[in-house]
């Protein structure tokens, strides 16, 4: 049994019973990060600020939406929108997260390939990361039921769709999904459980899972460069801070990281408050019509990639291509072979590789927006088949790679 | 600086995703850009001329036969019939004429008067072929220059719509108000819902409700929508560009030219605004708090940074 002594001051008193000292040891003074690295190492915490921003707007939501097809309408767009004092704002601050958040996963994600971050025992971060990115899309799309307008109404049943596996015809799997034949009240009341409730809660523990994956491998830096952390850290202590390649997770990373936050938040409520339109479709806008298609029903931004290689194909092709976009990314330390963990630029061809993934997502991105008829269809499906042709030949290039 | 360049380059594409999958798509979309024409409404010849007040009103009460179909509060002429009996006879309430001579454009009115379906652009559903006939004839003449009492009666109109600004509910009232409700603003076809007294009243007044709107949907083949969040699901230019030619928009579409002046469209779409965006001035202060201060946060998160990482350098 550990002894405890008369405490001499709450500081003290707190320290025998919680380690308090200990837990800002490891998680902040003696947590260490190396110097060379630049604003884009900022993205996670930019990413955890907006988490943070959507759980505070959503649950002030949650206070007021009414899961019910024939109030859900109305209880956002007349209710929060229009009555609840402030709720136009949480709902734009949610709404804008929503989709900015994908921007900044996105930046996130391509930063990580480009310094080889994924490598070298930091596999477990990759997919920690991957996981969130799943988890995240569930919780964007389970978000657009909540409000039972036009979009909610189509672009669930077109997404729900897809659980009946093309030509398997798993109807019964569509079905149970959807808990009827076409969305209605069972349909909304599974996707708000799993958007206020199961989801959120899978995110905080991914989340926690992705900053513990980590602790011992530390983040990558700007050269790729593989430090002593003990031996740079006791330099540190020693007092040659400018000499040591490290520094404290907190206050010398921290305030760097918030610089970033103050600069981004600038943007992100420049965005809530006087340039919100993207976030929301104008569709979503008319309440629900079983009884009427709208003319277009198309996913979020964020989907488009994705969305393209769908619909570039017949049914069943283009769902196991979409099934391998969307997999892919969670192998991709695997099939990375080479024996560098370095940045891009000092990688030769996959420099290039690099360059044309950013490309093509961009590209499919942007056919996936346009209708799918005639030139945009065949550069569509152009860009899809080089998405997947380039993680054919990803293992092979990466293999012969030089060790710099 | 590559620190600068690598932020170049997501700003560049991040631009180019949303130029592209915005205006671009938009127009490749084939949402062709169909001009407004501030409700000048070429088509219809000027109204040249010059009304005799006195004998518009004796026509309007007369031979026009007006006030048989139509109330005129302002002078004290109630309507015929109530709004659900007034539905099932005509499909919908023929609307209050007092303020006709401000929301109506004057030569708009004329030519309506003269063939109100014509000049509602409504030719596609009423015509010789399928025998179908607008509720509100055609003003036949009172036995002189058909086009000098049709301009008497303009000048009428025109005399008694003392109200010279009509207030923007009072506009989407008179002009939209027969046939779209406003649940936002609890405006139903039939009027504003009241503070009911018990539930009987309530039930009543729903029941009258669901009456008109029943006559109604058979009248125009579809309830006319609800447009409490109409400037949100489409925008201010097609509201407007609707409001001024409907077909120009949606081809054979039963919504009628309702042949406003642009001042009361522009008091029709503020109606619209105000009542989905209630917020708007509250936004416009507070967003201006909000931006100073995160300024100002951010200018402290960088000396904060700079006062660190002056003994890491
Ligand atoms: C038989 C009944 C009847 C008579 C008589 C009649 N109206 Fe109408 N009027 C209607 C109905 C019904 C409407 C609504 C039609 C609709 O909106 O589809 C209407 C609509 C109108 C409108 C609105 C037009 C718009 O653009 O929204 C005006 C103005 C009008 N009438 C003026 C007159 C005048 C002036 C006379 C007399 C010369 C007259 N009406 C006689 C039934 C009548
Ligand atoms: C006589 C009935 C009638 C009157 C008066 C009327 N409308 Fe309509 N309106 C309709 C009908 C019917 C539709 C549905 C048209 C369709 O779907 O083809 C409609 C549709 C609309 C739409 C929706 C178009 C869309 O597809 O999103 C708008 C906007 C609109 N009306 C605005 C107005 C405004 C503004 C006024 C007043 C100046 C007005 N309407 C007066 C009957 C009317
Ligand atoms: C974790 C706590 C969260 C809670 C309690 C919550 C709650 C809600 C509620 C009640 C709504 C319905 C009101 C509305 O439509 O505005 C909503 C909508 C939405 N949420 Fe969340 N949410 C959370 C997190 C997230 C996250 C992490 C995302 C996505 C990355 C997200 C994306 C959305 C989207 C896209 C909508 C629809 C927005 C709209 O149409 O207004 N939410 N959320």
């Amino acid at each position: 049994m550990a002894h405890f002594t008369k405490a001499t001051s709450l500081h003290d008193w707190m320290n025998q019973r919680l380690g308090i000292d200990t837990v800002r040891r490891v998680m902040a003074t003696e947590y260490w990060i190396p110097k060379n690295i630049n604003f884009l190492w900022a993205m996670g915490m930019v990413l955890a600020v907006t988490f943070a921003m959507l759980l505070i707007s959503g649950l002030f939501l949650l206070m007021y939406y009414q899961p019910n097809i024939h109030l859900a309408f109305d209880s956002v767009n007349d209710v929060i929108m229009r009555q609840v004092p402030f709720g136009w704002l949480f709902r734009d601050i949610h709404a804008v997260a929503a989709s900015i958040v994908f921007l900044v996963i996105y930046i996130h994600m391509l930063t990580g390939i480009y310094y080889g971050s994924y490598k070298k025992g930091r596999e477990m971060i990759w997919i920690s990361g991957m996981l969130l990115y799943v988890a995240f899309s569930a919780e964007a799309f389970s978000g657009y039921m909540l409000p039972w307008g036009q979009l909610s109404y189509w672009a669930g049943t077109v997404i729900t769709d897809l659980f009946s596996l093309g030509s398997l015809h798993a109807e019964w799997l569509l079905h149970w999904i959807r808990g009827g034949y076409t969305p209605g009240q069972p349909f909304l009341d599974r996707f708000f459980a799993l958007h206020v409730v199961l989801l959120p809660l899978l995110v905080i523990g991914l989340i926690g899972l992705h900053f513990g994956a980590l602790r011992i491998p530390h983040v990558n830096n700007q050269e790729g460069e593989e430090i002593d952390f003990e031996a740079e850290a006791k330099k540190y202590k020693s007092g040659d801070k400018k000499g040591s390649k490290v520094i404290a997770f907190a206050n010398d990373f921290m305030s760097k990281d918030m610089f970033v936050v103050g600069v981004y938040l600038i943007f992100f409520f420049y965005l809530v408050l006087f340039h919100n339109g993207f976030a929301l479709d104008p569709i979503n806008f008319i309440p629900a019509n079983p009884m009427h298609t709208p003319a277009s029903v198309e996913p979020e931004w964020y989907f488009l990639w994705s969305y393209d290689i769908l619909r570039g194909f017949s049914t069943n092709v283009g769902l196991i291509a979409f099934a391998f976009a969307q997999g892919i990314f969670f192998v991709f330390p695997f099939l990375d072979r080479s024996p560098n963990a370095k940045p891009a630029s000092k990688r030769g061809i996959f420099f290039l590789w690099f360059w044309i993934l950013v490309i093509d997502m961009t590209g499919l991105t942007i056919m996936g927006k346009l209708p799918p008829e005639g030139m945009y269809r065949e550069v569509g499906v152009m860009f899809a088949y080089i998405f997947i042709a380039l993680f054919i030949i990803l293992p092979f290039i990466t293999k012969f790679e030089k060790k710099v | 600086m590559k620190e600068f360049i690598s932020l170049i380059i997501i700003i560049i594409f991040t631009g180019v995703i949303y130029y592209a999958i915005g205006p671009v798509a938009k127009k490749v979309e084939g949402h062709k850009f169909i001009p407004n024409h501030h409700f000048t409404y070429s088509d219809i010849p000027p109204l040249k001329l010059k009304g005799n007040v006195a004998k518009g009103k004796a026509l309007v009460f007369g031979a026009g036969a007006c006030i048989g179909c139509h109330s005129i509060k302002s002078v004290g002429i109630a309507a015929p019939m109530s709004p659900v009996m007034a539905a099932k006879t005509y499909g919908v309430v023929p609307p209050d004429l007092s303020d006709a001579g401000v929301l109506y454009s004057p030569k708009f009115l004329a030519a309506y008067i003269a063939n109100p379906v014509k000049a509602m652009l409504l030719q596609h559903r009423y015509n010789a072929k399928n025998g179908k006939v607008f509720p509100m004839p055609a003003f036949a003449g009172a036995g002189g220059n058909k086009q000098q009492e049709i301009a008497d009666m303009v000048a009428y109109f025109k005399s008694i719509a003392f109200t010279k600004k009509i207030s923007p509910k009072t506009a989407f009232v008179d002009s939209c108000g027969r046939c779209h409700a406003i649940r936002f603003d609890k405006w139903t076809q039939i009027g504003f819902i009241p503070k009911f007294k018990n539930n009987l009243q309530k039930l009543k007044f729903e029941l009258k409700v669901t009456q008109y709107q029943k006559a109604l949907k058979k009248y125009k083949g579809s309830l006319p929508p609800d447009l409490s969040t109409i400037l949100e699901s489409r925008n201010k230019h097609f509201v407007e560009g609707f409001m001024e030619n409907p077909q120009n928009y949606i081809k054979n579409t039963a919504m009628p030219r309702v042949g406003v002046t642009a001042a009361t469209a522009n008091q029709i779409e503020k109606y619209l605004f105000q009542t989905s965006n209630p917020e708007h001035a509250q936004r416009e202060s507070l967003g201006r708090g909000i931006m100073i201060y995160l300024f100002i946060f951010a200018f402290f998160a960088y000396l904060w940074k700079r006062s660190i990482w002056k003994d890491l350098h």
